[in-house]
C-alpha cells in the first residue's frame, strides 16, 4: 500500500513523544498529506499563474479604460459594449426611452394592475428582443465575430477529424509492422514551428505564390487565382493542416484499443464490412473522436496567427480582435470582457457537445 | 456447422479476399496522399530556401546559400535563438520536475480531491492560449511586473507542466510499485530507493518529458507574443520578419534549419517515449474530468 519512507517510532506505554515527532509520524502515515505535499508546488504554480490571473481578468473586464490607465469602478459597460457595440451611456439613454414607452400601459388607469403588468410583459419582451436583434444586426460586430470564429473552428474540426479518421484507421488496423514509423512520420511535422507551418500555406496560396506560379509555369492557367489566399477557405485549410496530428493520435489510440474479437463476432453474426464499421468500430472509437474534436476545436477558436497570416479581412476571427484590443486598439477591459465571453461561450459549447454525445451514446446502447 | 460454413463463406471465398485487398489498397492510397498533404506544404520551406530569388514562386531560379549566410549574420536572429534556448531549457527542466512530483503524487497516493486537482493542473491544455496569455499580461500589468523572458517562461511553465505530468503519469503507472516497496523492505532508505529504483525506471519518461516540454516552449508563440518585453524569442522574431518581403528568404532558411533539427529531436523523443509511454495528447484529454 503506502511506501515506507522512514521508520516511525511507535509510542510505547505512556511515553509521551515530542510534538514534532508526533506531527512527523502523522504526516508520514497520512497518504493525503504526502500526496498533497508532492502536488503542492504544481498546484501553487497553477493557482498563482493561472487561477489568480484568470480571476483578475474577470474582475478586470468590469473596469474601464481611461487613456493609459484604468477606472477601477465596477461596471457592466464592457459587456454591453461587446454585445451591442454601443457606449454605456448611449445604450442606457436609448433604453431609458424604450422602457418609458414600454411602461406606458402601467400608467393607464383603465386596466387592473395585473393586466397592466401582463401587457408590459407581452409587449415588452418582444420589443426588447427586437431591439437587441436590431442592434446586433447593425452594430454588434463582436458577437458576430465570435459566432464566425465558432463556425470556422467547427468547420476546421469537422474537416480535420473526417480527414484524420481513415488515416488513424489505416495505422490501427492495416499497418502490421512499423506502426511506430508511421506515427513518427505523422507527428514530426507538428513539432516544428507552428508559425512556419502557417506561413508555408501563405506562400503556397498567395497571388504570386507557389500554387499559382506552379500552375502558370506549367501553362495550365493564364491568370493566377485570386480567391485562394485571404479567405475563410484559406483559414480552414491551413488550420486543418496545422492540427492534423492532434486529431490522428487520439483516434488512433481509441481504435487500437478496440478488442478485435468484437469485430470477428460482428462478422460471425452476419454483419458486412460497412455495417460492422458503423455498429462496432465507429461507436467504440467515439471517445477518440470526441477527444480529437476538443483538441482541435479549443485552440483554433482563439487562434489569431492563422487568420492574421492567411485570413485577410474576411477571415478575421475573435482572437484577432482580442489581440488588437491589447495592442493597437488599447482597450484592455473590453479585451478582457471579450475573452471572458469567448471563454464562457466555448465552455458552454463544449458542455453541450459532450452532453449530446453522451445522450447519443445512451440511445445507441 | 452452419456457423463454420458462414464464416467460410465470409472469409474464405475468392471474391471476399479480392474485395478486402481492394479496400486496403484504397486506404493505402489515402494514407499516402494524406502524408503528402501533411508534408508537401512544409517541404516548400527548405526547397525555396535554396532558391536564388527573392520571390517565392515557380519556376525555381538557381541554387544558393545566400539566405543561409544572411540568416547566420543576422544579429537579431542569433539573439532571439539564444533567448529561446535559454527559456526552453529552464522551462523544460522546471516543468519536468513539477510534472514528475505531481505525477508521483497522483499515481502513488490515495487522496481526496485527486481528480479535481489533476483536472485543475490540466486546465492550460483545455483553454485557448490567448486567454492564458491575456490573463498573465493583465496580472503582470496590475502587479507591476515588467515583461521579460521570465514572464514568457512562466506562461510556458503552465502548459509544459501539464504535458509533463501527463507523460510522467503514464510512465509511472506503467511500472510495478512493488519494486519500490521491495527496495524499502530490503533496507534501502527513501533517497537511495529513489536513486536506485524509481529514477532509473522513470528515465525514459523523464527524457521524453524534457524533450517534449523543450520543443513546446521553443515553438510557442501565442503566449510569448503577449508576455514578451524587449527581448524576443525565436517565434516572435520570425513573426516580426514575416512582414518584410525582403526578409522572407532568410526566414525560409531558418524554417528549414528548425525543421531539420526538430526532425532529429522529435524522432529521438518519439522513439524514447513510445518505448514505454503511449499517447500523450490522448491521455491529456482522457485525464480531464468531464
Amino acid at each position: 500500500m503506502a511506501e515506507r519512507v522512514a521508520p516511525v517510532p511507535a509510542p510505547v506505554g505512556k511515553v509521551r513523544l515530542g510534538l514534532t515527532t508526533r506531527l512527523r509520524a502523522v504526516t508520514l502515515r497520512s497518504e493525503p498529506i504526502r500526496g498533497y505535499a508532492l502536488l503542492s508546488p504544481t498546484l501553487g504554480l497553477m493557482i498563482l499563474a493561472l487561477a489568480l490571473p484568470i480571476g483578475l481578468l474577470i474582475t478586470f473586464s468590469f473596469w474601464t479604460q481611461v487613456y493609459l490607465d484604468f477606472d477601477r469602478s465596477f461596471t457592466f459597460g464592457r459587456y454591453i459594449k461587446f454585445f451591442t457595440n454601443t457606449e454605456y451611456s448611449k445604450f442606457f439613454e436609448s433604453w431609458y426611452w424604450i422602457s418609458l414607452a414600454l411602461a406606458i400601459p402601467l400608467f393607464v388607469p383603465a386596466f387592473p394592475w395585473k393586466r397592466r403588468l401582463g401587457a408590459l410583459l407581452i409587449v415588452g419582451y418582444p420589443a426588447i428582443a427586437f431591439y437587441l436583434i436590431g442592434l446586433s444586426v447593425e452594430k454588434a460586430i463582436y458577437p458576430m465575430l465570435l459566432w464566425k470564429s465558432i463556425k470556422i473552428s467547427g468547420a476546421v474540426t469537422l474537416a480535420t477529424v473526417v480527414l484524420a479518421y481513415p488515416m488513424a484507421y489505416f495505422i490501427a488496423f492495416h499497418v502490421k509492422k512499423n506502426k511506430l514509423i508511421w506515427l513518427i512520420l505523422i507527428t514530426v511535422p507538428f513539432w516544428t514551428s507552428y508559425l512556419l507551418r502557417v506561413f508555408a500555406w501563405k506562400i503556397i496560396l498567395g497571388y504570386n505564390g507557389v500554387f499559382n506560379s506552379g500552375l502558370m509555369s506549367l501553362g495550365l492557367i493564364e491568370e493566377p487565382f485570386m480567391f485562394l489566399l485571404y479567405s475563410q477557405f484559406a483559414v480552414v485549410l491551413t488550420l486543418a493542416h496545422a492540427w492534423a496530428a492532434f486529431a490522428i493520435l487520439p483516434i488512433y489510440v481509441s481504435l487500437e484499443k478496440i478488442d478485435r474479437s468484437l469485430l470477428e463476432a460482428a462478422t460471425d453474426l452476419g454483419d458486412g464490412p460497412v455495417a460492422r464499421f458503423l455498429r462496432v468500430t465507429l461507436p467504440l472509437s467515439m471517445p477518440g473522436v470526441i477527444a480529437a474534436s476538443l483538441l482541435v476545436f479549443i485552440p483554433t477558436v482563439g487562434d489569431y496567427v492563422t487568420p492574421n497570416l492567411v485570413g485577410g479581412t474576411t477571415g478575421i476571427m475573435i482572437g484577432n480582435i482580442i489581440q488588437s484590443m491589447f495592442g493597437k486598439a488599447n482597450n484592455w477591459p473590453l479585451g478582457g470582457a471579450s475573452s471572458v465571453i469567448s471563454m464562457i461561450a466555448i465552455t458552454a459549447l463544449i458542455c453541450a457537445f459532450l452532453w449530446l454525445t453522451k445522450r447519443m451514446k445512451r440511445q445507441i446502447a | 456447422m452452419t456457423a463454420v460454413a458462414t464464416a467460410e463463406r465470409r472469409f474464405g471465398g475468392l471474391g471476399a479476399a479480392t474485395a478486402g485487398r481492394r479496400r486496403v489498397n484504397g486506404l493505402v492510397i489515402y494514407a499516402i496522399s494524406y502524408l503528402a498533404f501533411i508534408y508537401v506544404p512544409v517541404m516548400f520551406l527548405p526547397l525555396f530556401s535554396f532558391n536564388d530569388s527573392i520571390y517565392i514562386a515557380f519556376p525555381l531560379k538557381g541554387f544558393t546559400f545566400e539566405w543561409y549566410h544572411q540568416m547566420v549574420n543576422s544579429r537579431g536572429l542569433v539573439q532571439a535563438l539564444q533567448n529561446s534556448l535559454k527559456v526552453a531549457a529552464i522551462v523544460s527542466v522546471l516543468s519536468t520536475i513539477l510534472g514528475t512530483l505531481a505525477a508521483k503524487a497522483v499515481t502513488r497516493y490515495r487522496m481526496p480531491g485527486k481528480a479535481p486537482a489533476v483536472g485543475f493542473i490540466l486546465i492550460p491544455l483545455v483553454i485557448p492560449g490567448i486567454i492564458v496569455g491575456i490573463a498573465l499580461l493583465v496580472i503582470a500589468n496590475v502587479v507591476g511586473v515588467p515583461l521579460s523572458l521570465y514572464t514568457i517562461g512562466i506562461g510556458h511553465m503552465l502548459e509544459c507542466t501539464a504535458f509533463s505530468m501527463v507523460v510522467m503519469i503514464s510512465r509511472l503507472e506503467g511500472f510495478d510499485k512493488n519494486l519500490e516497496e521491495a527496495s524499502l523492505d530490503l533496507g534501502e532508505n527513501a533517497w537511495s530507493t529513489f536513486r536506485r529504483v524509481t529514477f532509473p525506471l522513470a528515465i525514459p519518461g523523464l527524457i521524453a518529458s524534457l524533450l517534449l516540454t523543450f520543443t513546446i516552449s521553443f515553438d510557442e508563440f501565442i503566449l510569448a507574443f503577449f508576455l514578451a518585453g524587449n527581448e524576443a524569442t525565436l517565434p516572435i522574431y520570425i513573426w516580426s520578419q514575416l512582414r518584410f518581403p525582403t526578409k522572407l528568404p532568410s526566414v525560409l532558411a531558418l524554417g528549414a534549419c528548425i525543421l531539420g533539427v526538430s526532425f532529429i529531436v522529435v524522432t529521438f523523443a518519439e522513439w524514447v517515449r513510445r518505448r514505454g509511454v503511449k499517447g500523450i495528447q490522448v491521455k491529456a484529454v482522457s485525464e480531464v474530468p468531464r
